[in-house]
């Protein structure tokens, strides 16, 4: 399968990258590691005028220890992310989670800033970053601004970018006690998009693919507040969201896969911590 | 467009669609046919190639992507006539059966052994997740991955 035809232009800074997105607007689309964006070109499910290549803004691309949190550059690889000890440290959710995107193939390519701009619901980022607090920041004409990671999935494919804005950066916040964590994730074969999963986080709890966004399991967090105990807490998983019926799960498949993905989640977290 | 890699050690440059695929370009422009397609969707492995040493799937890269840099392809690996460690495992373990999947997998191994020279056999089960054998062979293939791990390092120079 072939991409329908664009122009290839490759940016050599991030101001060459904004200042192209500027020139081609709408008809243009940035490009990372192209492990989300190139499949759906070549299923001419998106078709950009203008692909605008980042893969060679390698000062994106980074882990550093900040104090209060941890800054990783948007071009930052799942490979990277995975392997980085600052991470493996800090918050060991975010380097497993990774670890266990796609396969080694893609991991070498798929970048976290990628995975997140593209706001895939079934992607395993998303939902991660979304149990962790994380920061976005981005950069546009006007400047650089911050959005919380609440904000900043508003639907399918939808993020709060302005479409003349780069991802460059996302901060993730020190967890107060970072072994208390446990990514779940339930997929037909190995490198599938999660049926449904589940990133837990001191108490934050995460779904990957229970609806049109990542989506914080409110119910079972208040449960969890409350005093529940894991097995009660995650009986509430399914509240409030709405789970997609698709070739691989019916909704009341999901909604059964989301308890069971938290309870196992809400006890391997709290035998860490 | 102009695209300039080094593919097995050796200078190309072509003028090429701005959509053309590595694995298109690899197979088509470089004329280098071992590299094979399969799913198309990033799912098999059977384009694996090595892309400044790292293994990546190739229907899901675009030549103008890897211009100015380096790829290596199953063809590449043999150096002064002696077949890759990884290659002389896979003859001596029966590693392949139709052999479709077998340019991808040998190229995936010697991207995981180089990561992880010693891997145990469940390292090296996660590290072919993205490569598929549709003989289902993989027995003979995890097993040519921990003979190669073991294989003494005599061939290359």
């Amino acid at each position: 399968m072939i991409p329908s035809s664009f122009t290839y232009q490759r940016a050599g800074s991030v101001e060459e990258a904004l200042s192209l997105v500027a020139e081609h607007g709408d008809d243009a689309k940035f490009l990372a590691g192209g492990h989300s964006l190139l499949p759906l070109m070549k299923l001419r499910l998106a078709a950009p005028e203008v692909i605008i290549d980042l893969g060679g803004l390698h000062d994106l691309s980074y882990v550093s220890d900040e104090g209060s949190y941890i800054a990783i550059g948007a071009l930052t690889r799942h490979h990277d992310v995975e392997n980085s000890e600052v991470l493996s440290r800090e918050v060991p959710l975010l380097a497993h989670a990774a670890g266990q995107v796609g396969d080694p193939q893609i991991r070498h390519r798929g970048t976290i800033g990628g995975s997140i701009a593209h706001a895939d619901p079934a992607s395993d980022l998303p939902a991660v970053l979304l149990a962790l607090d994380a920061t976005i920041v981005a950069r546009g004409a006007g400047g650089e601004r911050e959005i919380g990671i609440g904000e900043f999935f508003q639907g399918l494919f939808e993020t709060a970018l302005e479409p003349d804005e780069l991802l460059t950066e996302i901060r993730v916040p020190k967890p107060a006690s970072a072994a208390a964590w446990s990514f779940q994730k339930f997929t037909q074969r190995a490198i599938d998009w999660a049926i449904v999963g589940c990133a837990v986080q001191d108490g934050h709890v995460a779904l990957v693919n229970m609806g049109g966004t990542p989506l914080r399991a409110a119910a079972v967090e208040a449960a969890l507040a409350g005093g529940a105990s894991p097995a009660d807490a995650a009986a509430h998983a399914a509240e409030g969201t709405s789970a997609a019926e698709d070739i691989r799960a019916t909704r009341a498949y999901r909604e059964h896969l989301a308890r069971v993905l938290v309870s196992r989640a809400l006890t391997e977290a709290s035998s860490r911590s | 467009m102009k695209v300039d890699l080094t593919v097995n050690g050796k200078n190309i440059t072509a003028d090429v669609e701005d959509r053309m695929l590595l694995v298109h370009f690899l197979r088509d422009v470089a004329d280098l046919t071992a590299t094979n397609v399969g799913c198309d969707t990033t799912s098999c492995g059977a384009c694996t190639v090595l892309l400044d040493g790292e293994s990546v799937k190739s229907c899901t890269v675009l030549a103008a992507q890897a211009s100015g840099h380096e790829v290596t392809t199953v063809e590449g690996l043999a150096a002064n006539g002696q077949m890759h460690p990884v290659q002389r495992a896979f003859h001596n373990e029966h590693g392949l059966q139709c052999g479709f999947c077998t340019p991808g997998m040998v190229m995936a191994i010697v991207s995981l052994l180089k990561e992880n020279p010693h891997p145990t056999e469940e390292q090296v089960r996660n590290g072919l997740e993205g490569n598929l054998c549709r003989c289902t062979g993989y027995h003979n293939i995890v097993r040519a991955a921990l003979a190669a791990a073991e294989a003494p390092a005599e061939v290359s120079a």
